[in-house]
């Protein structure tokens, strides 16, 4: 029977006397189609000039024209050089060693070029101090391309000549007012020189060296007790105790660099490590890595210092503490004395009080690590000078001021007093690379062309020299600030004459200018001599009484800690779309700075993570005062770990001028840093919306999976057998539990002929730092995507650090917890029991683990690839043919381990991804030994492939057996810290054989008999308290 | 080139006898030779000197006479000769005035000349210019590319007796049955034509045979599949790619005639990924003595002077290259605006395939024609090979790997090739034929 039920689309069709609904009964459209009113407009269509003919012969000509050509191949040019330059071959790489030395980051490199393009950024192993590249670095050489690049001099905005700028200068310096440079620090002999030469030609020549994150407090306090402006200089790899108050030294603590010396001590060796207790507020790199981690907020971190302090001299000391804080300065305490001179302690608490007390520490135990003899010279910017500077320029003293490096327009936290003070300025000229807040509001921009476009040199360490040379012709009309100089002093000297001058006078003695150039370092004999008459002046700042203020430290509402981010340090490479998507090591947020707080807190403040339906992360918006001066629409983020009472906030985002539109990110924190210190009393409350961020991995924690990150503490692993610290997966194979390495579904092949590459990555040695994220990228021309698209899991590194979280205050308890489960509700029960594991804990332990294709030799995505795309090479390298693959994506769908990537879009050539790629300046930092992959296709690590078949190459061509060490990845060839070694285990002498000896080796998810050519290094905890 | 026929050595032996026989016979009578002159001056002066024209040196015709006008004697000439340098430096006038005239290149000492040599060689300055023999060129300089023309023409000789052939068969055939008609006829043998029922016409008895029709239509869509996948498959596939290159280069004059090795200009084949195109340097290396075409001693070919690559048709190929490299031929300078050249790419890989000539060239050791052809005796650069994967991949298979003298092979090939019992590998069992040594 059918119903007689009335379906009915509106009421109107209820009425049957409805017009209307008769109406559309008949009709398709409710209004007529007005056609008769379109052709009955005769005039119109008689005057207009396509008729349908017309179209239809264009449609008709322009599809036979795009068939036609379809069926020509385009026809190609290849030019030669005219004079092909003596040490240029096409096709072949030629690397030069230089040095970066941009203010911020100080690190001697090697550079990559192919045909005279610079191409990549690597280590340089020769050199003793900084000679590592970090993230910024490596993505620096993206930044030579950028297009929006000043291309020459400008005078308000115009296109002006050289001579013209010159000669506004130059009738400055006449004019007998004060003629104030406002520069970075450019720890650079010729150039001191060549500023001093310039004030004794110009008496009205003032110098002042600004940094926009400062350590005044550092320089302030060294300064007071080593009569030297300049920062103690630590060496973590002889330290067996590292005791750190909110320093950050794998990060940009004072200048960074300190990574490969931690690291080497962090692997255990004949049953020792180092052991790391970090004090800190915000969730560091370094705190990350400790081996304790206490967090506290800034004042109290103070405090505890001066306890420290006290306690190590046996004097007691004011000011209150938690107990459980108490007790564990007891136990450091213990530590330190019992580790004598191998203790060290540092602080990255921008108080000069505090700085000063871990001097004297430092140097009451004699600490090996500790020196204060060849300091670094990388950070010597003067708040009191900056600030001077800016009151002369409002009292109008000041007739021109010419700047170099520096954006005090952005980085200022005053920077309206200085916009103010420029307007009093006759002259106001700056040397930039792109049209930055400052360059807008100042009468010239002087085009300053990119580091390896310019020549220089650093000693960024008493006696260690480094040269900087360019590595390309200068893109643009670019003229250096040194080279300025020399003009304005009327020198025909170029300021390479002028460099291999001061070098040949006062830095090489004996040794030669061409084989220092060809190193890019140059170590000074011993200089040693002059230093020790200096342990005799008394300190000038009183120990006790800093301890004193020290101790009286106390904080009202929260306390914020500024902190530079490992992928945007000061924000001068803010253009850079590496850097923008390159995601934070703790966070795991890209394109993006935001309040971090604790979760104490964001429960009294209401604030809100949360992660939607399409995998992304949502938070709540915060406003941050400081003084009155706020800041407003701060994302936040709940941060584990965060002390309590304390928020964070990073510097380099926010930039409004010189950036592209995609990067212009975040908010500017430098509004916050009043008197350049990085600890500020805050309030801070909800505002209005939701953020959404484009993070790539969900705070959420390990849940107790033991095999993904193997972690043991030190004792144990001195005291047991591998196996019960490194437990080896077993399956059931017919109901008997074996070695799940000894199942397999299928056959092996013969591996033990040729070549075999593994890839050791030591979860020890690994700090996070990422440069070998950036590396990847360089290497491999792989895509960035933007925001939007990273937020929908369509990242394309190849390479992730992956950060993990324990619920428990250890990983061990974690796994301990889950092993703990019985039943499925009720106290023990696993329902409510993962649900409790997945919430990171307060302090929880953080591990990192890089990922990347793990090459399997058993490999999943192969068996499933329709059309054979991807299959393996004898050398243990899974191959990835791109025209061959058709993006069915079944071989992502498969992989474990997630480490392959779709290529959605034509990511190249597309003016919707405006990120470098797609105009022709950019793409000159291609690879071109590596495919640029096209929509539609599956990528992936392919081991460095392109590197390894040249390493074959190389050694075929001179008819040499290679040596262990030449087969390099681009990460393993960044990794400074050696955490990652690359090699080939049929070499059985090689060190990566050895390594995957060790007792420490495991696979990623071994039990799944993917048998990769990856593995890990079980994670060694030193929590021995005493 | 290396198999030269035997007649031909025979006669250039014998050419050469005689000539020498000559030379020896001339020498004894004359003191002052100067064919002899003309051995020496291009054995050691052509390099910068011409007779009759400047070029890093002055000319050198009547140089002797025209010295005598500045005072200048033989005994002056030897000097000069044998250490101009020192000429020079002694403060001679004329010695320094030529010096600055010409750049301030100093002239290559030859102390090793002895004075009857140098003598020789005046003699050979100050003797008349030989007379051109008359070139009777055709067509000359019209420079179009006109090959394939003759092959043409042969091509329609060949089918064109082909036709004569049939036609004479047809009508030898028509004749034979009309013969044997006649015979049958004259011998009464009637021909009776079968009176058959009429037969179905051959089209509808096909189109009644169903199986026919089946097979018929399965062999056409068959043929027809070969032939749509034969046509797409040579889309993209430039074999034989021959485009006309803003410098008419002849590798035929460069790797043919003169025997110039190609990794002289090609460099980078050795080391690097490209074979590199020479830049314009490395041409001028050779091009700043050779500024005319002069071809071989016979003369051009009747099929070159045909295809009108006539000596001036390539001197003036060599003063385009002047023209794009920015030399001033009469100053002999570099005018200091050069241009590149914007040849056309013959040989072009997708980009998603690496080839790197160096491992090909240098540790393989295969030769340049294996892939492009016989580049000395093409005078148009052509795509010889179709450097599709399956032309790479067939190498691959068959040919053996280069292991002697090469250390890197040496433990990795004993191994191997005890693993598959074989004395030499090929590329394939290598590894050769692995997507990702290729495709990355």
């Amino acid at each position: 029977m059918s119903s007689n039920k009335k379906y009915w689309k509106s009421e109107a069709e209820l009425n049957p006397n409805d017009s209307i609904v008769e109406t559309l009964r008949q009709n398709e459209f409710v209004e007529e189609i007005p056609t008769d009113e379109f052709l009955g407009d005769k005039e119109n269509l008689a005057s207009t000039s396509t008729n349908r003919r017309d179209f239809l012969k264009y449609v008709g000509f322009s599809t036979a024209a795009a068939t036609m050509a379809a069926c020509e191949g385009p026809v190609v040019k290849s030019i030669p050089y005219v004079v092909q330059p003596e040490s240029i071959i096409p096709g072949v790489a030629n690397y030069y060693a230089t040095t970066i030395a941009d203010g911020y980051d100080f690190a001697s490199v090697l550079i990559k070029t192919r045909e005279g393009r610079p191409i990549k950024v690597e280590n340089n192993t020769d050199a003793k101090v900084n000679g590592s590249a970090n993230a910024r670095v490596q993505a620096s050489v993206l930044s030579l391309y950028d297009s929006t690049r000043v291309q020459g001099p400008l005078l308000n905005g115009e296109q002006v000549e050289w001579s013209s700028l010159d000669a506004a200068v130059k009738s400055q310096l006449k004019s007998g007012k004060q003629v104030a440079l406002l520069t970075q620090t450019y720890a650079s002999p010729s150039t001191a020189r060549l500023i001093a030469e310039f004030k004794a030609a110009y008496a009205n020549v003032s110098h002042v060296t600004y940094d926009a994150i400062s350590e005044e407090a550092a320089l302030n306090a060294f300064e007071a007790r080593y009569g030297e402006r300049a920062l103690a200089d630590y060496d973590f790899e002889k330290a067996s105790l590292i005791v750190s108050f909110g320093a950050d030294f794998l990060g940009d603590w004072q200048g960074g660099g300190y990574d490969a010396g931690y690291s080497k001590g962090r692997v255990p060796a004949h049953g020792k490590m180092s052991r790391h207790v970090q004090f800190e507020a915000n969730m560091s790199l370094a705190g990350a890595n400790a081996d304790k981690r206490i967090p506290l907020t800034p004042s109290q971190q103070k405090v505890a210092l001066a306890k420290l302090y006290g306690k190590l001299n046996n004097a007691s000391v004011g000011g209150s503490l938690p107990e459980v804080i108490e007790k564990a300065i007891d136990s450091v305490a213990k530590q330190i004395r019992k580790a004598g001179n191998n203790a060290v302690v540092v602080t990255g608490l921008d108080d000069a009080n505090a700085q000063a007390v871990v001097l004297a520490i430092n140097e009451q135990l004699g600490s090996k690590a500790f020196d204060a003899k060849a300091p670094k010279y990388v950070r010597q910017g003067s708040a009191k000078a900056v600030n001077k500077l800016i009151s002369d320029m409002k009292s109008g003293k000041i007739g021109a001021l010419i700047m170099d490096g520096v954006n005090p327009v952005y980085s200022l936290p005053n920077a309206s007093d200085f916009e103010e003070g420029l307007k009093q300025v006759a002259l106001s000229v700056t040397f930039a690379q792109n049209k930055n807040e400052t360059a807008a509001v100042s009468q010239y921009v002087a085009a300053a062309p990119h580091y390896l476009e310019s020549w220089g040199d650093v000693q960024m360490k008493k006696g260690s020299y480094s040269l900087m040379q360019p590595t390309i012709k200068e893109l643009f009309d670019t003229r250096q600030f040194q080279t300025s100089l020399l003009k304005w002093l009327g020198s025909d000297k170029t300021y390479y004459d002028y460099i291999k001058e001061t070098w040949n006078v006062g830095v090489l003695a004996s040794a030669k200018w061409n084989k220092a150039l060809h190193d890019g370092v140059f170590v000074a004999p011993a200089v040693a001599v002059e230093v020790s008459s200096e342990e005799e002046e008394a300190p000038l700042v009183s120990v006790s009484s800093a301890v004193n203020a020290l101790s009286k430290s106390a904080a009202s509402g929260m306390e914020l800690t500024l902190y530079p981010k490992i992928g945007m340090g000061d924000g001068q490479q803010a253009n850079n779309p590496w850097l923008q998507e390159f995601p934070d090591p703790i966070t795991r947020v890209s394109w993006d700075n935001y309040v971090t707080v604790s979760k104490a807190d964001a429960e009294r403040l209401e604030f809100i993570n949360e992660n939607v339906a399409n995998g992304g992360l949502d938070g709540s918006y915060a406003t941050v005062t400081v003084n009155g001066v706020p800041v407003e629409n701060v994302p936040v983020i709940i941060q584990p770990g965060q002390a309590v009472g304390s928020v964070g906030l990073s510097f380099g985002y926010g930039k409004t001028a010189g950036v592209k539109e995609e990067m212009k990110t975040g908010v500017n924190a430098y509004a916050l840093y009043q008197g350049f210190s990085n600890i500020q009393s805050v309030s801070i409350a909800k505002s209005e919306g939701t953020h959404e961020f484009a993070c790539v991995q969900l705070h959420k924690t390990l849940m107790g999976r033991g095999d993904i990150i193997k972690e043991t503490t030190l004792e144990i692993f001195n005291t047991k057998k591998a196996a019960e610290w490194n437990v080896q997966p077993v399956v059931s194979l017919d109901h008997q539990e074996v070695a799940a390495t000894e199942v397999d579904l299928w056959d092996s092949f013969d591996r033990s002929i040729g070549h075999h590459f593994n890839l050791s990555i030591d979860l020890n040695a690994c700090t996070g730092c990422g440069a070998c994220v950036i590396a990847c990228h360089a290497e491999n021309n792989v895509p960035v995507v933007g925001k939007d698209e990273v937020r929908r899991s369509r990242d394309m590194h190849w390479l992730r650090i992956d950060r993990y979280y324990s619920s428990e205050d250890t990983f061990e308890g974690d796994n301990a917890k889950k092993n703990g489960f019985d039943g499925l509700s009720g106290d023990n029960g696993s329902l409510g029991g993962f649900l409790e594991l997945e919430d990171p804990a307060a302090n929880p332990q953080v591990a990192f683990q890089p990922v990347m294709c793990q090459h399997c030799n058993h490999a999943p995505c192969e068996t499933v690839c329709p059309v054979a795309a991807t299959s393996h090479g004898k050398q243990g390298q899974n191959q990835m043919a791109y025209n061959r693959c058709v993006g069915t994506r079944y071989c992502a769908n498969n992989c474990p381990y997630k480490v392959r990537r779709f290529n959605w879009f034509l990511y190249n050539n597309n003016d919707e991804f405006d990120y470098h790629m797609n105009n022709d300046l950019g793409k000159m930092v291609i690879n071109p030994d590596v495919n640029v992959r096209s929509r539609g296709v599956m990528e992936k690590c392919s081991m460095c492939i392109q590197s390894t078949q040249k390493t074959i190459l190389d050694a075929k061509r001179d008819g040499r057996v290679i040596k262990d060490g030449e087969f390099q990845t681009a990460c393993s060839a960044a990794c400074s810290s050696g955490a990652m070694i690359f090699g080939d285990i049929n070499d059985k002498e090689s060190k990566v054989a050895e390594l995957k000896e060790s007792d420490r080796m495991y696979h990623l998810l071994e039990h799944v008999g993917t048998k990769p050519n990856v593995f890990y290094h079980v994670k060694v905890r030193n929590t021995n308290e005493a | 080139m290396k198999k030269v026929p035997y007649r031909n050595q025979l006669s250039k032996f014998a050419a050469a006898t005689l000539v020498a026989l000559l030379l020896f016979s001339v020498s004894i009578f004359a003191q002052e030779d100067a064919k002899k002159g003309k051995q020496l001056f291009n054995q050691n002066c052509a390099a910068c000197h011409a007779l009759d024209r400047k070029m890093t040196g002055p000319a050198l015709r009547n140089v002797e006479a025209r010295l005598e006008e500045e005072g200048l004697d033989r005994e002056w000439i030897y000097a000069w000769v044998k250490n101009s340098s020192g000429v020079i430096k002694s403060g001679d006038a004329y010695a320094n005035k030529i010096y600055n005239e010409y750049n301030k290149a100093a002239m290559t000492a030859f102390p090793t000349l002895a004075n009857a040599d140098i003598d020789n060689i005046l003699a050979y300055t100050a003797a008349e210019p030989e007379v051109k023999k008359p070139v009777v060129v055709a067509g000359a300089g019209s420079g179009v590319q006109a090959s394939g023309s003759s092959g043409g023409i042969s091509n329609e000789i060949i089918l064109g007796a082909l036709v004569l052939v049939f036609a004479l068969l047809v009508l030898m055939l028509f004749f034979v049955t009309k013969t044997l008609k006649n015979i049958a006829a004259a011998n009464g043998v009637s021909l009776e034509k079968e009176k058959s029922e009429k037969r179905t016409p051959i089209w509808k008895a096909f189109a009644q045979n169903h199986f026919l029709i089946i097979v018929s239509v399965i062999v056409l869509l068959l043929s027809s599949a070969y032939f749509v996948y034969g046509y797409f498959m040579q889309v993209g596939v430039d074999q034989g790619y021959t485009p006309i290159q803003p410098i008419h280069f002849s590798h035929k004059v460069h790797a043919g005639d003169n025997k110039v090795e190609c990794k002289y200009c090609h460099s980078s084949a050795r080391v690097s990924k490209t074979s590199g195109i020479p830049s314009l340097n490395v041409c001028m290396n050779c091009h700043k003595s050779i500024y005319e075409y002069k071809g071989n001693e016979a003369g051009p070919s009747q099929e070159d002077l045909e295809n009108g690559y006539t000596n001036e048709f390539y001197t003036k190929e060599i003063k385009k290259l002047y023209k794009y490299v920015g030399w001033d031929e009469n100053e002999q300078k570099y005018t200091g605006e050069p241009k590149p050249v914007e040849w056309v790419r013959i040989h072009n890989l997708p980009d998603f395939a690496y080839f790197n000539h160096s491992q090909h060239v240098s540790v393989a050791g295969v030769e340049c024609q294996t892939c492009h052809g016989p580049v000395e005796e093409m005078e148009i650069m052509t795509q010889h090979a179709p450097l599709t994967m399956g032309w790479c991949v067939n190498c691959h298979r068959e040919t053996n790997v280069k292991v002697e003298g090469n250390e890197y092979y040496a433990k990795i090939h004993e191994e191997l090739s005890k693993k598959y019992g074989v004395e030499n590998l090929t590329a394939a069992q290598m590894g050769g034929l692995e997507c990702g040594k290729c495709h990355y």
